[in-house]
């Protein structure tokens, strides 16, 4: 039992990481009917935000230490970040500590910024193009935007700390009831999950009980009808597109401590996304969320030991296997509608 | 010609003469000069201009005939090179059986992964070719290590059986793959003046392998059942209303395009006998869909083009360094050319695949067909131009 659940924990925070990427992605897919394959690439810059501002705040210069000298006899000189100098060293330690979840305020701006940027520049071109065409400038953008990253942040994963109050794990177990150390978690895993969740509410609540998401729904369902009542939809789809991307980009800012970011994490995910895509149905919102959410923890259970020594290799393929399953027997995923990309 | 019609044989002669004079075409500069860098005319990367070039040719008569766009077609030249590999271990180290299995292997792989994959099309096909794939790369990495080699890859070992040949050479190494006797590393070189040509068995083998199988897809271009992929590709409905069921000539396309992939692993193998799982990775599948659409889908020079422009750029671009790119702009005064290099930088070395993924949306965007239409493109608007003033020239003023 406690086996069971420290398998279901162990898969929710890579199930949340699927399920954010696979939201954006539907979302894109569902407004604009454009298969986005740069949308791993939206996932590493999100990343990427939270090392640059970790590396921002981390900026410091060189103070001498009173009354001590190194081993030439020159005066000890240490870093001191300029965070310390304005808002005084407590403050400024606990800032330099907090980097990562303060990127997520640095990096809404920057990833709607990035997702209106791509809209309007390329994607917005290639509306009337077959879905191929779609798939292969995107991946053309991905290689672009990835090649970007590395030119700037190098080949090498960039390790960026949690803030400390969350790193180290926790007994999950004895919460629960269970004896203590049978399920030990890291704290950090569980904001992920708790961030993620906020997150998709926020955006099915953004969607459920706005007018503009009300707006968006009209036109996800019939684009056409939406305009001739003279809404003009391309505008509030671009700005879904930058929600999209901004999800995406959060999914990065977070992951990063679970992983540390380089500059092909965005690739690795996205083969991934697009089979819980797909297995949760195109253009299904929901459909995405849950799809996210039972591969990873399909996949945290294949990866048992038992189950491997059952049938070797299953923790490599699940997912793949699932997903071939799926889309044999259920031709439009798990809660994917008629119509949509049938041809 | 072959029952050619004259413009595919003068195609054929075209690409037959590239190939066979590769060696001097590719060296256009003499040895040790500043431009030599450039010169791609050594046996490894000519090689990899043919292999990639068959593979490609067979990516298209599927991507290209029938508009399936398959995500995952690098694994069957994955299971081309283990079973080359495999031949190379228990049989002979002769490259034709090598060759033959490999080419069963694959097409026996591409039977099974089409007839599950054709049964949904579009997205959801790219998906489920991708997924297997996928799988069968994650398998081949880990638990058929067996069969594999695993990480470390397939290898040759001295005391493989080898029924038909040796196992191991009279001075005790491990034999190389070759043809009845000649061994596929066998040059020869030429000098003239300061230039060297290097001629290789085994680029030749590959080189006539691919006329071969140029000839074959123009044949299929041409033929019937390649009517019949493109009649799949424009409406796949109205066949259906036609009365046609249109999947066992996808499927047949399929298998086509996974025994070409599986012949171009072959030769991979045949060239340097070892076979790793990285073959089958998804960016070697991605790999082959950027030279098709960089060449031009649906064209039959196209795909040879695009393989050759991306395994070029990777080899060469990626070679030069800064000081390379100090040594062009030398003419500059200095301020000016550090920052010219600085700009340039970037792009080459380490960054060609940043050129390459610009490159690539450039020609997605701006050229759907590839280099092939830019080609079209140019010589249309010389033919224009030349229109024009012919016509200019010839207009007579009216008499008065």
């Amino acid at each position: 039992m406690d086996a069971i659940i420290l398998q279901i924990l162990n898969g929710l925070d890579k199930g949340s990481a699927y399920a954010l990427i696979a939201l954006g992605l539907t979302l894109i897919f569902g407004t604009l009917g454009v298969v986005n394959f740069a949308h791993g690439a939206l996932f590493m810059i999100g990343a990427f935000c939270a090392v640059t501002l970790s590396r921002l705040i981390g900026l410091s210069h060189k103070v001498e230490v009173e009354g001590e000298t190194d081993f030439l006899g020159n005066p000890l000189t240490k870093d001191v970040p300029y965070i310390y100098d304005w808002f005084g060293e407590a403050t400024g330690a606990a800032i330099v500590d907090w980097a990562v979840p303060l990127a997520i305020l640095f990096a809404i701006p920057v990833m709607i910024l990035v997702g209106v940027v791509m809209e309007r520049g390329l994607i917005k071109h290639f509306y009337k193009r077959p879905h191929a065409d779609q798939i292969l400038v995107t991946f053309g953008l991905a290689i672009v935007l990835q090649e970007v990253i590395k030119y700037f942040y190098g080949a090498n994963p960039i390790p960026t700390p949690a803030p400390s109050a969350f790193t180290g794990s926790f007994d999950f177990g004895v919460l629960i009831g269970f004896d203590a150390n049978t399920i030990i978690y890291p704290y950090w895993r569980l904001v992920y999950f708790a961030f993620a969740a906020v997150i998709i509410g926020a955006v099915f609540a953004f969607l459920q009980f706005t007018t503009f998401g009300m707006v968006v729904r009209a036109g996800m369902a019939d684009r056409e009808t939406v305009g001739l009542l003279g809404i003009n939809i391309d505008k509030r789809f671009t700005i879904m597109f930058g929600i999209a991307a901004a999800v995406a980009g959060l999914a990065g800012v977070m992951y990063v401590p679970i992983n540390p970011p380089n500059y092909h994490m965005g690739m690795d995910f996205l083969v991934l996304s697009f089979v819980v895509v797909v297995v949760g149905g195109m253009g299904s919102l929901p459909g995405a969320v849950l799809a996210g959410f039972l591969l990873g923890i399909l996949e945290s259970f294949a990866s048992m030991r038992e189950v491997i020594d059952l049938i070797p290799g299953i923790n490599q393929i699940i997912i793949y296997l699932v997903a071939i399953i799926i889309l044999l027997t259920r031709p439009r995923g798990l809660m994917g509608r008629k119509g949509v990309m049938e041809d | 010609m072959l029952g050619l019609d004259k413009k595919d044989a003068v195609l054929l002669v075209i690409v037959a003469v590239l190939t066979m004079f590769a060696p001097f075409i590719l060296n256009p500069f003499p040895e040790g000069s500043a431009m030599a860098q450039f010169n791609a005319g050594y046996p490894d990367l000519m090689q990899r201009f043919v292999i990639f070039g068959i593979f490609a040719i067979g990516f298209n008569i599927l991507f290209g005939l029938t508009g399936y766009l398959s995500f995952g077609h690098a694994a069957f030249l994955g299971v081309g090179s283990y079973a080359a590999v495999w031949m190379f271990k228990l049989l002979s180290m002769n490259v034709i059986p090598a060759i033959v299995l490999a080419v069963i292997m694959s097409g026996l792989f591409a039977l099974l992964i089409g007839y599950i994959s054709l049964r949904r099309s579009g997205i959801y096909f790219s998906i489920l070719t991708l997924a297997f794939a996928q799988m069968m790369f994650a398998l081949a990495y880990s638990v058929l290590t067996p069969i594999t080699g695993g990480e470390t890859g397939l290898q040759l070992a001295l005391d493989d059986p080898r029924i038909l040949g040796q196992s191991q050479t009279p001075e005790g190494n491990i034999p190389v793959p070759g043809l009845f006797g000649f061994e596929m590393r066998d040059s020869a070189e030429l000098v003239i003046g300061s230039w060297v040509f290097t001629f290789n068995l085994g680029y030749y083998f590959c080189g006539v392998i691919l006329l071969l199988a140029f000839y074959l897809a123009i044949r299929i271009f041409r033929s019937p059942f390649g009517m019949m992929l493109r009649a799949i590709k424009s409406n796949q409905q109205r066949l259906n209303y036609t009365g046609i069921n249109p999947k066992p000539y996808t499927l047949a396309a399929f298998v086509i395009s996974g025994m070409y992939a599986g012949l171009a692993g072959a030769l991979m193998a045949s060239m340097d006998p070892l076979a790793g799982a990285e073959r089958m990775f998804w960016t070697a599948s991605g790999e082959v869909v950027l030279m098709t659409i960089l060449g031009g889908v649906g064209t039959l020079i196209g795909p040879v083009l695009g393989a050759g422009a991306i395994k070029y750029m990777e080899n060469i671009i990626s070679k030069i360094n800064s000081d390379i790119l100090h040594s062009w702009f030398a003419f500059l005064p200095d301020g000016l050319e550090d920052f010219v290099v600085t700009i340039v930088y970037p792009f080459i070395g380490k960054g060609w695949h940043l050129t390459l993924g610009i490159i690539f949306m450039l020609v997605v965007i701006f050229l759907p067909g590839g280099l092939v239409e830019g080609g079209q493109r140019i010589s249309s608007w010389l033919r224009n131009r030349r229109a024009r003033r012919d016509d200019r020239r010839s207009k007579t003023e009216p008499a008065e």
